[in-house]
């Protein structure tokens, strides 16, 4: 018999961010889930809003596994595998936690916004106050829940703060539409995007864009 | 001589009193096919998987062959309980055209002399293969197949079924293939027909009426092919450079070594049930087979139409129909936001693992069947 296991009925628990993520999704729409790991996001937003998702990661056996679980999901990543997608081809394109690990997070920025009317983008932010303090104090290169590895074997090569992203999303003409801070934990916090106290207190950022 | 008089078929056999217009121009004007069922369809009849076989398979996926006696070519993966469950889906699977076990082929009769077609066969193509099935799909009654799955020559036939009758397939499994056949493929094939026009026996495609039969042509296309199928290191792993029931080298061209050994039995174990005329002509409709060429060289146009559910699979080791060949048919169809899964699974058995127990390969399928069925509402 074939060891196969269904999505699972009850959704586990889901990562803060990708909670918050599901949230700002509308039922029915047309999902790409971009780095969907075992498709945690994907498996949960179709049960709970009968999207019609798709996913791109980049380890075979986080695709082999989507895949298992009925959901399609194929292998590639973001730097090379986007520009085939036609413009507007989802109503929401999802990247999570992933923008900070990209070769070219500027063209996979503007990307996100051609082929999704929605772009939601999560990403750990430099800016926040333990980061600055590891830096400054220590001397080392900072590590915390979000940024787990060492400076020599990080896949985080364009770390940017709060403020650093919203000045590229300004600079590319996106529009934010929704942003929610997050603390380490992935709880929300009631700050405005654009304040010092988001780019100082908040661990993360998850932002709701839209193309002009 | 076993081919000079029809062979005993199990089977069944749809003779079609139509014509079949051919892609090449040439007229079919009456044609038959030979093909297999396996379980029950259902009363909507939406439970439908058509198995599309490779090059020189047949339409005994799951049963005892005729000839050689031996299980189905995917006797592992279909039947009940399997991943291709027989309990659950109604599985279909013809002979192609152009073939040697009771599909109109270069070895049947030609209704009009009433001898074997022999070179007179027209030249086809996959699309005439599928345009063929077609017929049969239309006489079980089916609308829309659930599924359609092959591998190698049998995904080629996946891929036009998708593109050229985009309503009749809700899911699709091509499975190491290539949206056209490469260079080096057509290459090989070369040698294959080469070797077996070069046979005495072949009596230019005449042999049958001549009661003769290029059994070692045949063979020899048969060993070189069969060395595309494999790997470099399924062949170390498999024979190494072991000696075949000796000690040292006999210093002469007797099969010294087991990989000899093991080649020139597949030679002749193939001979037993292939028609060396079907070679031909099958080889060259996966020649000629170039979905973007069809479409403006444009590969995405190809699948604007489709609205299957495709689950694209490749094996690393596969050096005939490589990864590369199957990520292009899966850029494509995201260029027009098509509805795609794409695994590679690993393994040294080269483009032959497609025919193997995979595990990782089985479980995916599994998977994938599953979740098209529970969207097309299969109990």
């Amino acid at each position: 018999m074939v060891g196969a296991t269904a999505v699972p009925a009850e959704p586990r628990g889901l990562r803060g961010d990708l909670k918050l993520i599901a949230d700002l999704v509308a039922p029915r729409s047309r999902v790409l889930d971009i780095g969907c790991g075992e498709g945690e996001l994907l498996a949960y937003l179709t049960q709970t809003k009968a999207i019609d998702g798709r996913g791109m990661e980049l380890s075979q056996a986080g695709v082999n596994a989507c895949v298992r679980n009925g959901l399609s999901v194929i292998q590639g990543d973001a730097d090379n595998d986007l520009e085939a997608y036609p413009s507007g081809a989802f109503d929401y394109v999802v990247l999570s936690q992933t923008l900070q690990a990209t070769r070219r997070p500027r063209q996979v920025l503007e990307s996100l916004a051609r082929i999704g009317r929605h772009a939601i983008v999560s990403l750990p932010n430099f800016g926040y106050w333990r980061v600055r303090l590891s830096l400054l104090i220590e001397g080392r290169m900072p590590r915390s829940t979000l940024l787990s590895h060492a400076w020599y074997d990080t896949p985080n090569i364009h770390l940017c703060t709060i403020r650093d992203f919203l000045s590229l999303a300004a600079e590319l003409g996106i529009t934010i539409e929704q942003a929610q801070m997050l603390d380490q934990h992935g709880h929300a916090y009631r700050l405005r995007a654009e304040s010092w106290a988001a780019n100082f207190l908040s661990a993360q950022g998850v932002f709701l864009l839209c193309r002009p | 001589m076993a081919f000079s008089q029809p062979i005993e078929r199990p089977g069944h056999i749809l003779a079609v009193a139509e014509p079949l217009q051919l892609e090449s121009g040439a007229v079919l004007p009456s044609y038959q096919i030979g093909y297999q069922t396996y379980g029950t369809l259902n009363a909507d009849r939406s439970n439908a998987i058509l198995v599309c076989h490779a090059l020189t398979g047949d339409q005994y996926v799951a049963d005892t062959h005729p000839i050689t006696g031996k299980p189905g070519w995917w006797a592992t993966l279909v039947g009940p309980g399997k991943v291709i469950d027989t309990d659950r889906y109604y599985v279909i699977c013809s002979n192609a055209l152009g073939g040697c076990l009771g599909t109109s082929g270069p070895k049947e009769p030609n209704p009009t002399t009433g001898l074997p077609w022999a070179l007179d066969f027209p030249v086809i193509t996959i699309g005439d293969m599928v345009a063929a099935q077609q017929k049969l799909i239309d006489h079980l009654g089916i609308d829309q197949l659930f599924c359609v799955i092959g591998g190698s020559m049998g995904g080629m036939q996946v891929l036009h079924w998708a593109t050229a009758y985009p309503e009749r397939v809700f899911a699709a499994v091509p499975v190491a293939t290539a949206s056209r056949h490469s260079a080096q493929n057509i290459a090989f094939h070369e040698v294959g027909r080469q070797a077996i026009m070069a046979d005495p026996d072949w009596c230019n495609g005449d042999y049958i009426r001549q009661g003769r039969r290029p059994q070692r042509g045949l063979a020899v296309a048969r060993m070189a092919a069969h060395v595309t199928y494999l790997s470099e290191a399924a062949l170390h792993r498999k024979f190494g450079r072991n000696l075949q029931d000796r000690q040292r080298f006999t210093y002469g061209f007797d099969a010294d070594f087991q990989v000899e050994n093991y080649l020139r039995y597949q030679g002749t174990a193939f001979v037993e049930r292939f028609d060396a005329n079907s070679y031909l002509y099958i080889t060259r409709a996966t020649d000629y087979f170039d979905l973007a060429a069809e479409h403006d060289g444009v590969l995405a146009a190809a699948f604007r139409r489709t609205r299957a559910r495709y689950c694209v699979i490749s094996f690393t080791s596969d050096w005939l129909y490589p990864t590369t060949e199957s990520r292009a048919i899966v850029k494509a169809l995201n260029a027009v936001a098509g509805d795609v899964s794409f695994v590679e699974i690993e393994t040294d058995s080269g483009h032959d693992a497609f025919l193997l127990e995979q595990p990782e390969f089985f479980r995916t399928l599994h998977g994938f069947l599953d979740g098209c069925a529970k969207h097309r509402g299969l109990r």
